[in-house]
């Protein structure tokens, strides 16, 4: 059902024609209401991420603005990069509190989370245009859940995410919740994104 | 027919439709695209992505290109991105765009949009910015989208939008004049949270409302995305209509709706405005309401007036009331929002002497228009908190390092507030001075 879910909006960090029915990697894990100057601070904005170099850049940013205490919870102080990989993040997953990527249009949020390897949020709530910009620019999964995982899940357990059952996994703990359904967004995400949707229903020629 | 509410009438019209329910995903035709240097390059590369290399934009007179973000700058990339809208502004022959160090130079897009007519009743507004809900305050529909949503318009003139439901807002009484639009707007997300309007319209109305001119409508407008609302609106009266018909250069006509009686709404709060304190959002987010009067006496290091929710003439009016023939005490920062309020800031005059000359005899340091030390942006810029300092602010966000530092503290006050506590160095209560 969800075959080549994510669109093709910029080049990005994962190869779009994997088909990602399963999302696995180590969870890092946020509070409440991380916003967009949080996910990438407005110094960084002069890149271009329609030049694929820049994007990259993206991922060296990605959460520089989250004050160090609240990274990596329940610990905190748990850098989101480590020593390795300046650009791409050893977290696959990030598990969030309410209202995820409140704040500014910003599509360089997404982004920047997508160009250091993130593939979903697992969030109580979204902010609209943070969660508009993920589905239609495909940059990753914004779950909905209605648990309070982020008081559930530590930074660092292995997560995994069966999409078509909407279905989070934690391997670490033998956890498990239901996911909210992606509902509405679903035939934009199932066709590739904004601009694959349009095509696909006859609003744009094909390509 | 149903009864609706100003923002789903507006929609239906968009969408050519007789009416929407909220919850509704619909395709809208878009009448106007905002876009900046901060987001501007990255629409276009979208829009050239798929709409190919030599595709023109839908309707060159509806796209409207306004840099405004990092302007006075020394960073290389920042400039690099100017001049990418630059060339494409020359290539697709767009008639609205407001060049820098060039006599079109405007300053901070969502009060340029009004100032050059590009706002009206009843219309759709879309740009690359949060704060495109200000326009809300001139009866249209009008919020921020991302990159892709943006390059899409660019080729198509259309959106998908979920109708949302509307929140109502009635603000009846008298305004006393040591609160202003700010202190009303922080008082609601204060109330509601910064995720109280989530996928929610916000609309304004009462008395109070009517009362205000329209650049405090703006200002109300302006912060909705601060509870976390789709969208702003107050239903146009003879004021907008003024306003808009002396600034509407094109002559496009424009239809004034209101929300139905009997219209359904998802929320509704009346508040007295007659019994309001002034208001401050403390460190580190917007809705961290507090009355003026529990924080008084806390300790700052900067006062900052400014950006498109408080660099507005009449945000400069009510702060240079305070600092006629005063002196600040801390680093004060002044930047009017747009080429047209600085121009204002030096012909305006209180008692003999011009708002720029008030400020300046004041000790305050004044800047050059555009979004400035806001958004914090690269690490020249004016007014920036490079340093963990404490900062009160007539700007709209102070969530961790927005205006610069991780570690600094920002208060978000009305201009009266932030004037009152530059002059003593702490958080100062406007009714001590007026």
């Amino acid at each position: 059902m969800f075959a080549a879910v994510l669109g093709l909006a910029y080049p990005r960090h994962s190869k779009p024609e994997t088909m990602q029915t399963i999302i696995k990697g180590k969870a890092y894990v946020l509070g409440d209401n991380i916003d967009t100057d949080q996910i990438i601070p407005a110094e960084y904005l002069m890149l271009n991420p329609a030049v694929p170099e820049e994007y990259r850049q993206f991922g060296k940013y990605a959460l520089a603005g989250v004050p160090s205490a609240q990274g990596g919870l329940p610990k905190g102080h748990i850098p989101f990069h480590n020593e390795e990989d300046e650009f791409i993040s050893p977290y696959t997953i990030i598990v969030a509190g309410k209202n995820f990527g409140c704040g500014s249009s910003r599509e360089h949020a997404p982004i920047a989370l997508n160009a250091a390897g993130i593939q979903a949020v697992v969030a109580e709530f979204y902010a609209r245009i943070f969660f508009r910009n993920a589905v239609n620019g495909g940059y990753l999964f914004p779950f909905e859940t209605p648990d309070r995982l982020c008081e559930q899940i530590c930074t660092g357990d292995e997560l995994e995410i069966d999409v078509s059952k909407s279905l989070l996994i934690n391997r670490t703990t033998k956890d498990e919740w239901g996911l909210r359904p992606l509902g509405e967004v679903a035939p934009i995400l199932e066709a590739g994104g904004l601009f694959a949707y349009a095509r696909k229903v006859g609003m744009l020629p094909a390509s | 027919m149903t009864a609706m509410t100003l923002t789903e009438k507006i929609l239906a019209r968009a969408a050519k439709r007789d009416s929407v329910r909220p919850g509704e995903n619909i395709w809208v035709d878009v009448d106007v695209l905002m876009t900046h240097d901060v987001c501007g390059p990255g629409t276009i590369g979208i829009f050239k992505q798929h709409f190919g290399q030599n595709a023109k934009v839908w309707d060159k007179d509806k796209v409207v290109i306004i840099p405004d973000h990092y302007i006075f700058t020394a960073d290389a990339m920042a400039n690099r991105n100017v001049d990418t809208l630059r060339q494409f502004a020359a290539e697709q022959g767009l008639p609205y765009y407001y060049d820098v160090h060039s006599p079109a130079y405007k300053g901070v897009c969502h009060i340029a949009l009004p100032e050059e007519g590009h706002t009206r009743p009843g219309e759709v507004l879309l740009g690359t910015d949060s704060h495109t809900c200000t326009a809300g305050a001139f009866g249209e529909f009008a919020t921020g989208i991302g990159n892709t949503d943006a390059g899409f318009v660019m080729g198509t003139g259309k959106l998908w939008l979920k109708v949302p439901p509307t929140m109502r807002f009635v603000f009846e009484g008298e305004l006393p004049p040591y609160i202003m639009a700010k202190d009303l707007i922080l008082a609601i997300i204060g109330d509601i949270g910064c995720d109280g309007a989530t996928y929610r319209a916000m609309e304004f109305d009462g008395e109070a409302v009517y009362a205000l001119n329209i650049e405090e409508r703006m200002t109300l407008c302006n912060m909705v995305i601060e509870a976390g609302g789709k969208n702003g609106v107050i239903a146009p009266d003879q004021i907008t209509i003024d306003f808009v018909n002396q600034r509407n250069k094109s002559g496009k006509p424009f239809q004034v709706m209101k929300s139905d009686a009997g219209a359904t709404f998802a929320y509704e709060k009346v508040y007295n405005v007659s019994k309001l304190e002034p208001v401050v959002a403390k460190p580190h987010s917007p809705d961290n309401r507090a009355v003026v009067s529990e924080v008084k006496g806390t300790r700052l290091d900067r006062a900052y007036i400014g950006s498109c929710t408080g660099g507005k003439l009449t945000d400069f009016r009510a702060a240079a009331r305070l600092l006629k023939g005063r002196s600040v005490k801390i680093d004060t920062f002044v930047v009017p929002a747009t080429s047209e309020v600085a121009r204002g800031l030096q012909t305006e005059k209180l008692n003999g002497q011009t708002l720029e000359e008030i400020f300046l005899a004041a000790g305050a340091k004044l800047g050059q228009p555009s979004c400035a030390a806001c958004l914090g942006g690269p690490s020249d810029t004016f007014g920036r908190l490079n340093q963990a300092l404490r900062c009160i602010s007539t700007t709209n966000r102070n969530f961790p390092g927005r205006m610069g530092h991780k570690e600094a503290e920002v208060f978000l006050a009305s201009p009266l507030t932030v004037a009152a506590s530059a002059i003593t160095g702490v958080i100062s209560d406007p009714r001590d001075f007026l």
